[in-house]
């Protein structure tokens, strides 16, 4: 049985706020695929492809048939725990500050056994569901869950460590006049989060929406123009410490690519805004969210970028656009890298054309916004780096992996 | 009875036990441990360095440096020189290896030898950097170590054959009655049943006096032909039989038994002896319930007995079943790759009468195994030999 997390108190400013430490991060090249499966929120092994065995840890060899064709692909969860302990007194910092952590012998129903991090309601001798989590080095491990829902089990001790569950944590959303910025904060909201801080460039100009983000209990509208960097430290001097989460739900679409414009006015407004916006934000909140991954139950856990899925692939009819995701989407790894140390993840949501008024001529299928606020609510509650939301996200992800050219080429058309 | 087929160590035997008394950190380098069980070596034989033709070296704590490296950092110059990097199957491994050169001349004298320093943190750098399926798949997994893992495996063993943690206390508390009687022993004070069982929890359900005391020491013995032993008027064990086996029943989901099970036939047979036949045993005992499954594998009762084998045996230095004489890891501290020599040094020691407070009435053949390297969810090697004096 879980013990539902308590609210935090409110922060006593004279007490040290304890330094985030990693566990540890180092692993073999091929034991990536878990890395890339765990982004994703898959659950992959290794699997032979001359004699259809799977292995575990990551090998480079088949330990049946000595074959190197050894490919990553989605596995079955299913395993029963065999064998479990209670570290008291682990070797490294991290875990030590932890303890005790609960760790298991998982035999998998399709052949290896697993050691794994075990949710709290996992029992010896029972059947357990496998997840591949990202842990506080960005690292991915194997957790083990109860094969049914438990009450409370968002709140397990070791699982809320791999996650960035919103609940009782404070949030800033960066643009509350979008669309998806208002459901974001109503979605943030009914996910438990105490405060929804929403960003309001020109707060005095009224905005569809306005009054229903006023009428949220615990939502606190600030000004924030992300394209202004004095207005984002001001914001960030004012509630910089108290940012547990940032969703950077910056939306500056427009049409177009390179020969129907006339000079760079209008590229230099997309880069002021998704690419300089976003170095704002880093800059002025980055720091203080590193330095407070390991404060409590509302310690500093995510920020999340919602990018377009052109960011990986050009889309020319959108083309200047796409090109601004890009350098987005490069800037986030870079972020991501950066805030590591302190346990904080980068997600990015990925996400095809918005049913929004500046994707107005484009055929559906299109996005709800609703669809991206629940994508981030969930990469947040399960600890997600990389989420494709919609139709033609998720074609896009997939068509990658077989052919990039293709993709390219077809954009293109 | 089985019979084998290898070729006997005719002719070749083990002389001068050597330990260098552990200490618990040191400053020193593993090289000044190795340094000073080699200068042992040489003053116990009553020979020069340069009559060491072989060279075998076992060491967690050497930094770069691996067996060639140390011929130079010791001056010697060998014809056949192994790097034995198996953890607690090191002896064991180290024995075989030179027992077959030299019994085919391609070494005279081989010096076997193990040592490991213990500076502050180089334990924990040692579990941090052990292997790769450690690195990616067991040390991020709370870096508990060895702890965990043996946890892991003692918690199925009890599950699966009904063994309580009374029953490992047993093995525990009677190393440590035999190490009050080993001056060299880092455990100087007494250890009760009651005190075993309420000791704190390290990871269930391994408690702290499951657990060995990570130091500093080092362990040696010389392998060399009958005729030069006699010619050195150094006493000599002989070596009756030895079993290797690595990464044996890989099919086993949590490892029960270790590779002795699948040798130990050959084990007896190449003796010539039966399990009763032994006058002492020293197990690998990095923690109880690794002995526990020794007295299965190797022989003494069946898979699932060995709760109640140790339930039935007094297993002190003058009981019905002396185990580990010298105090074993447990109580004397486990020395790295030292841990792997400490009961094939003690095995020879008792066989040649030489045991002094730890010796084993008219002991003259005893048995010393090994177990070691958990690379992922169990011990991979494992060893054994039998081992004799020279009246036996």
């Amino acid at each position: 049985m879980i013990e539902p997390i308590a609210k935090p108190r409110r922060k006593n400013p004279l007490l040290r706020t304890r330094l985030p430490t990693s566990p540890p991060a180092p692993r073999s090249r091929a034991s990536h695929g878990f890395t890339r499966a765990a982004a994703e929120g898959r659950f992959m092994l290794q699997r032979c492809g001359a004699c259809n065995a799977f292995c575990y840890p990551a090998r480079d060899a088949c330990p049946a048939c000595l074959s190197a064709d050894l490919v990553f692909v989605d596995a079955p969860r299913r395993g029963m725990l065999l064998s479990e302990t209670t570290l008291h007194v682990p070797a490294d910092v991290h875990f030590r500050e932890r303890a005790p952590w609960r760790v298991g012998l998982v035999a998998m129903e399709c052949g290896p056994t697993l050691l794994a991090h075990l949710h709290a309601d996992c029992a010896e001798g029972q059947p357990v569901v496998m997840s591949l989590q990202l842990d506080k080095s960005g690292q991915a491990v194997a957790f083990a869950h109860p094969e049914r829902e438990t009450p409370d089990m968002a709140d397990d001790r070791q699982w809320r460590e791999m996650t960035a569950d919103p609940k009782f944590r404070r949030v800033l959303v960066t643009n509350g006049r979008s669309a998806v910025g208002q459901e974001a904060v109503a979605a943030l909201k009914a996910a438990g989060a105490s405060t929804v801080f929403v960003g309001i460039a020109e707060p005095w100009k009224p905005f569809r929406g306005e009054d229903g983000l006023r009428a949220l209990d615990g939502v606190q509208i600030v000004p924030l123009d992300i394209g202004d960097e004095k207005s984002v430290t001001d914001l960030a001097a004012d509630i910089g410490g108290k940012v547990d989460i940032l969703v950077n739900t910056t939306e500056h679409v427009r049409a177009g690519g390179l020969l129907d414009r006339h000079g760079t006015s209008i590229l230099r407004d997309e880069i002021d805004q998704s690419y300089l916006g976003f170095v704002h934000l880093a800059q002025a909140f980055g720091p203080a969210m590193r330095m407070r991954g390991a404060d409590g139950v509302n310690s500093a856990a995510a920020w999340v970028n919602i990018l377009s899925v052109y960011a990986l692939a050009n889309w020319p009819v959108f083309g200047a656009y796409s090109a601004s995701q890009a350098a987005a989407l490069s800037l986030s790894h870079s972020l991501r890298a950066e805030l590591r140390p302190g346990g904080v993840k980068v997600a990015n949501v990925f996400t095809g054309p918005l049913d929004i008024e500046w994707f107005q001529t484009v055929p559906p299928p299109k996005v709800a916004p609703r669809a991206v606020a629940s994508a981030i609510v969930s990469a947040l509650k399960r600890g997600l780096e990389d989420v494709f939301v919609g139709d033609v996200a998720e074609e896009i992800r997939q068509r990658l992996a077989v052919n990039p050219k293709a993709v390219e080429r077809e954009l293109g058309r | 009875m089985q019979t084998s087929i290898r070729t006997p160590y005719d002719r070749v035997v083990m002389a001068v036990p050597v330990t260098i008394p552990y200490v618990r950190y040191s400053v020193e380098s593993a090289q000044w441990w190795i340094g000073r069980a080699l200068k042992a070596l040489v003053d116990g034989a009553k020979i020069t360095p340069r009559d060491i033709d072989g060279f075998c070296v076992s060491s967690f704590t050497a930094g770069l440096d691996s067996g060639i490296g140390l011929t130079q950092h010791f001056g010697l110059c060998v014809r056949w020189v192994d790097t034995i990097p198996l953890g607690g199957a090191s002896a064991i491994a180290a024995l075989r290896r030179a027992a077959r050169a030299v019994q085919a001349g391609d070494a005279s004298i081989v010096a076997c030898v193990a040592g490991d320093t213990n500076h502050v943190d180089s334990f924990r750098a040692t579990l941090e950097n052990f292997s790769r399926f450690n690195q990616d798949a067991v040390y991020p997994y709370g870096a508990g170590g060895a702890n965990a893992s043996f946890a892991l495996i003692a918690r199925n063993y009890m599950n699966t054959f009904g063994a309580r943690r009374e029953d490992f206390g047993r093995i525990a508390v009677a190393q440590r009655a035999n190490a009050l009687r080993n001056p060299n022993a880092l455990m100087k004070t007494p250890l009760s049943i009651e005190q075993y069982m309420a000791a704190r929890p390290i990871a269930d359900p391994i408690h702290l006096f499951d657990c060995v005391m990570p130091c500093a020491g080092a362990e040696a013995f010389l392998v060399m032909r009958e005729d030069v032993a006699a010619s050195l008027n150094l006493p000599a064990v002989k070596i009756l039989s030895t079993i290797e086996r690595h990464n044996a029943f890989g099919d086993d989901p949590v490892q029960v038994r270790g590779g002795w099970a699948m040798d130990v036939d050959e084990l007896y047979a190449m003796a010539g002896v039966k399990p009763d036949d032994l006058d002492f045993v020293e197990t690998y005992d990095d923690y109880p319930v690794i002995s526990m499954m020794q007295f299965e594998d190797l022989g003494f009762c069946r898979k699932g007995e060995g709760p109640d084998f140790v339930r039935q045996h007094d297993l002190t230095i003058d009981g019905t079943f002396p185990h580990n004489t010298s105090g074993g890891q447990l109580s004397v501290g486990q020395a790295g790759a030292g841990g792997a020599y400490l009961g094939v040094v003690e095995a020879m020691r008792q066989v040649l009468g030489l045991a002094g407070p730890t010796q084993v009435k008219d002991a003259r053949i005893g048995l010393a195994s090994g177990f070691g390297m958990i690379n992922y969810d169990r011990g991979l090697a494992s060893g054994a030999a039998i081992l004799a004096g020279p009246g036996a």
